[in-house]
């Protein structure tokens, strides 16, 4: 468990160490994630190392998420002047983009063969 | 002592976990959308700080210990990715062409919406990203001249709303595969959708990490050029 979490942090460091190094606008721990796709495609890493702990840690991660969304008491007052246009577009476009990546994934999926 | 005491981690921790035990108590014996564990946590919380007047700051001393975790979370997506692979690179076109269309509904439904509605510019440009990742939101925000702390909000809103009703709404609106329900959500709602469709189906749950990746990445190239457009 010990080990497989050192591999998550080196992955996420080596990805923050590349993206500021490059000054891509991607986050470095989605790069994290692409570099432990590779390292476990590769052999470098073992499934066996990191299951453990990756387990362990999705399923808890909508709990990583409070602390971001508590934060957004603070900028409560940022919404308050033009609340119509930013509500309506927000709820709306959650709605529109599911029905259209859902429709459409699940449409060329069923229509492209297994 | 009650000072001191809310000034170190302990505090911050505590009350989320106890707050997250709690919620999620009420949705196993509710099971309804509008208990979903994280926005009902996030509310609680809010209403808890308000109601004492403990500032944000004083909260995040403990908060940021299990934000944190949240690093090392994303990199752990990489795991069910590897583990699902075949599945998931045999749905590679339905799964690009569905982030692709869904990166453009995105920009175009939440800027287009707020520029009808009589949104100011910046406004349009905080909105446009809303269904990307927190740090690629705000770094195309902070390049576009819009206002990231409002980005920030809205990310995580749209990200609430996602998780509360993704799965239960592509479910009505026909949406059958749950390679294509996690892409939806994971587009829409990034990781706190994701998180929730981890819960709900595993190759949903992959597929929606890779989706948090895709959409983030297409969005970063493709909003400066719509802006370029537009301007």
């Amino acid at each position: 468990m010990v080990r497989g979490f050192a591999i998550l942090l080196i992955c996420q460091l080596l990805g923050e160490m590349i993206g500021r190094s490059l000054g891509l606008p991607i986050p470095g721990n989605v790069l994290g994630m692409v570099l432990l796709l590779i390292s476990l495609r590769s052999g470098l890493v073992r499934l066996a190392w990191v299951s453990e702990i990756a387990d362990l840690l999705l399923g808890h991660m909508s709990l990583f998420f409070v602390p971001a969304g508590v934060g957004v008491m603070t900028y409560a007052a940022l919404i308050g002047k033009e609340w119509l246009p930013i509500t309506v577009a927000t709820v709306v476009s959650t709605f529109v983009v599911m029905a259209v990546t859902g429709w459409l994934a699940d449409r060329y999926e069923t229509g492209g063969g297994e | 002592m009650i000072q001191e005491l809310l000034s170190t981690p302990l505090f911050g921790i505590s009350v989320t976990l106890i707050g997250y035990a709690l919620a999620q108590l009420l949705y196993r014996r509710t099971r309804s959308v509008l208990f979903n564990p994280v926005a009902i946590t996030i509310g609680g919380l809010i209403v808890l700080l308000i109601g004492l007047d403990i500032p944000y700051r004083q909260y995040a001393i403990g908060g940021d210990f299990i934000l944190f975790l949240l690093g090392p979370s994303v990199v752990a997506l990489a795991v069910p990715l590897y583990s699902r692979r075949q599945e998931i690179l045999a749905r590679k076109k339905s799964i690009l062409i569905g982030v692709f269309a869904g990166c453009l509904a995105s920009i175009g439904s939440a800027g287009g919406l707020a520029w009808i509605l009589g949104g100011s510019r910046e406004v349009v440009v905080s909105l446009a990203p809303k269904s990307v990742t927190t740090p690629i939101a705000i770094s195309i925000v902070e390049k576009l001249g819009g206002i990231p702390p409002l980005t920030a909000a809205l990310v995580v809103l749209t990200g609430c709303l996602g998780a509360m009703c993704g799965p239960e709404f592509c479910r009505l609106i026909g949406v059958r595969s749950p390679a294509a329900v996690g892409l939806a959500v994971g587009t829409a709602a990034h990781g706190i959708g994701t998180a929730r469709m981890l819960e709900v189906d595993h190759l949903g749950g992959a597929v929606s990490g890779l989706a948090i990746g895709l959409n983030g990445m297409l969005t970063a190239f493709l909003l400066p050029l719509i802006y370029l457009l537009f301007s």
